[in-house]
């Protein structure tokens, strides 16, 4: 019995270093100069944090990571407000317009946005909304609402219909009902929502590649493939490059991580 | 019709016909068509930036428009032709199916196998799961980047290695076949956490007294893991294969990251061909015509596989 535990804890440290290997061969990387071309393994004894410099000014992150943020949280926001509004008549009102209308939206899950990306583009050229952060809003918001009203529709039919029934006792609208009964008892699918989109919207680079030419407007992860395949050669500016994009979520990560963790695989969990 | 519909049901679930409930039916019946107005700003975002697009582009796949001319011709079927006597395609359906399914039983059978390890007791239990985890929310993009580091040919960290064994290091990524699972591999790397966080909470929801029970019968731990925990898991099941399936089929960032689709055609997805197709190619046509066989291949598997689980779980 004894044997068994010990061996169960050695094979979980295994594993816990060779996920780590990845970041610690990055972080191994970033830290080293130009002149030092010792193996990636090798840590090096000083620290040079000149990498970093030269990636935020050459990959123009300070612009990316602003573009990130107005993206990021305006998205995130409307995806919340839009998804929640559609959520409560859907799970509230099941009639056979309502359950067709659910359908509708849940069926988008299945549809990839690489798959209409042609008509898309085109679309967004004429709408005039290359290079702009509302088509990527919208994009965004769109392509994040089946999920959302998925989840959301789920947890409204989990709230009892009583508490609406003694909200209408003291009179509010339905509408007055739903910001001030329902909205507070949506927190933990808020989160989920929240967490759910934003890591999706934070990391894309599939809209942003094709939407988001202009140096002044790109995200991280296109700022990124830029900066990447100009400075292919200077693996110390790509690897602290890559480095400062995935570390704001990574912080966030380790100090929310049950919300994290939670929330991500929730998309999948509630049924 | 729909209003009496709504009423009928609403009765069923008032259960005391008191003065105030009966008011209430009243006041429901009446405000219930206007509150459908709630979806209507999702469902307005759905058809303009999903069906039309949608729509759109099975018209487009029906022309031999370039992109970005005013004129274009229709030529009826001729992409779809195109596309069966194409060289490339086969090896492109190829390789988006092994990023599919390869990804998915990767995915599955290594996330139980350590959802099997955590489940155990365990001190390092919080601190595997968090750096298993971790992957997930980085960027699909920088996770390929960071493993084009490990394999690339000068100075890449697995050559390190590869060079005290031999003195000539290994192009892995410019190797056909090899390529294809490299990328399939560090997809599963990534979304690994997701998988395993799944089997985990699916191992316990499991009551312990089946397994107590079992043990007074005698069961071996496999005859248990068969009878017990393969059947409970069944909805975990279901949701991974789907999920991952899904993932796997529409790859694009760790690909465009990590070998671009090259050299040649050897690591294209459908995703990536129908990219360059219409970017560097200027074909739009035909990357419309790859978009929608992109799109029915992913509706079929995702809905074949879920109906087919849910079938089985059932069943069971």
């Amino acid at each position: 019995m004894k044997s068994k535990k010990s061996l169960v804890l050695i094979l979980s440290i295994i594993i816990s270093i060779f996920h780590m290997i990845p970041l610690y061969l990055l972080v191994s990387t970033a830290f080293k100069n130009d002149s030092d071309t010792s193996s990636k393994w090798r840590l090096p004894d000083y620290v040079f944090t000149g990498n970093f410099k030269n990636a935020w000014e050459n990959a123009h992150l300070g612009s990316a990571f602003f573009n990130n943020i107005v993206i990021t949280v305006t998205s995130v926001i409307l995806v919340v407000i839009i998804g929640a509004l559609a959520s409560y008549p859907l799970a509230r009102y099941q009639t056979k317009l309502n359950k067709f209308m659910y359908i509708v939206f849940i069926s988008a899950l299945i549809v990839p946005p690489l798959t209409i990306l042609v008509p898309l583009y085109q679309f967004i050229v004429d709408l005039g909304g290359l290079n702009s952060y509302w088509a990527m809003i919208a994009l965004n918001v769109t392509f994040n609402l089946p999920i959302t009203i998925f989840l959301y529709t789920g947890f409204i039919g989990t709230i009892p219909r009583e508490l609406d029934e003694a909200a209408m006792i003291d009179g509010a609208s339905r509408i007055g009902l739903f910001f001030k009964i329902i909205l507070p008892l949506l927190k933990p699918v808020t989160v989920t929502t929240i967490i759910l989109s934003g890591v999706a919207v934070w990391n894309d680079y599939q809209f942003s590649v094709f939407f988001l030419q202009d140096s002044e407007r790109l995200t991280i992860t296109v700022a990124l493939s830029q900066f990447f395949s100009q400075y292919n050669n200077n693996l110390g500016w790509v690897a602290a490059g890559s480095l400062l994009g995935m570390l704001p979520l990574t912080i966030l990560y380790l100090f929310l991580q049950r919300y994290f963790i939670q929330g991500l695989s929730a998309g999948a969990v509630k049924d | 019709m729909q209003t009496e519909l709504s009423h009928k049901s609403e009765i069923s679930t008032i259960r005391d016909h008191n003065v105030i409930n009966v008011k209430l039916r009243k006041k429901k019946v009446k405000s219930v068509f206007w509150i459908n107005l709630l979806y209507l700003p999702a469902l307005l975002l759905f058809c303009v930036f999903i069906f039309y697009p949608f729509f759109k582009g099975i018209v487009i796949s029906f022309t031999n428009w370039d992109g970005y001319s005013q004129d274009y011709s229709w030529i009826g079927l001729e992409n779809y032709k195109r596309m069966l006597a194409d060289t490339n395609i086969g090896t492109v359906i190829k390789n988006t199916l092994i990023y599919g399914v390869g990804s998915t039983v990767l995915q599955n059978l290594i996330g139980l196998m350590y959802a099997l390890l955590l489940n155990q007791s365990l001190k390092t239990r919080g601190l595997t799961r968090t750096i298993v985890y971790l992957p997930v929310i980085i960027s699909p993009l920088i996770m390929g980047y960071i493993w084009y580091f490990i394999f690339q040919f000068n100075g890449g960290a697995l050559n390190d290695i590869i060079l005290l064994f031999r003195d000539k290091p290994v192009n892995l990524l410019s190797m056909p076949d090899v390529n294809v699972w490299i990328i399939t591999f560090v997809n599963t790397f990534q979304f690994l956490g997701i998988a395993m966080t799944i089997y985990l909470a699916g191992l316990q929801s499991i009551p312990t007294d089946y397994y107590e029970a079992a043990s007074l019968d005698g069961a071996s731990s496999f005859s248990k893991f068969r009878h017990i925990t393969l059947p409970m898991l069944a909805p975990s099941i279901t949701i991974n294969i789907v999920l991952n399936i899904i993932g796997g089929l529409k790859l694009f960032d760790v690909i465009v990251a990590m070998t671009n689709g090259g050299p040649g055609y050897a690591s294209q997805s459908l995703s990536t061909m129908m990219y360059q197709t219409y970017f560097a190619r200027q074909d739009a046509g035909y990357a419309a015509s790859i978009g929608n066989l992109m799109f029915v291949l992913i509706s079929i598997i995702s809905l074949a596989a879920l109906v087919y689980l849910r079938r089985r779980e059932i069943a069971r």
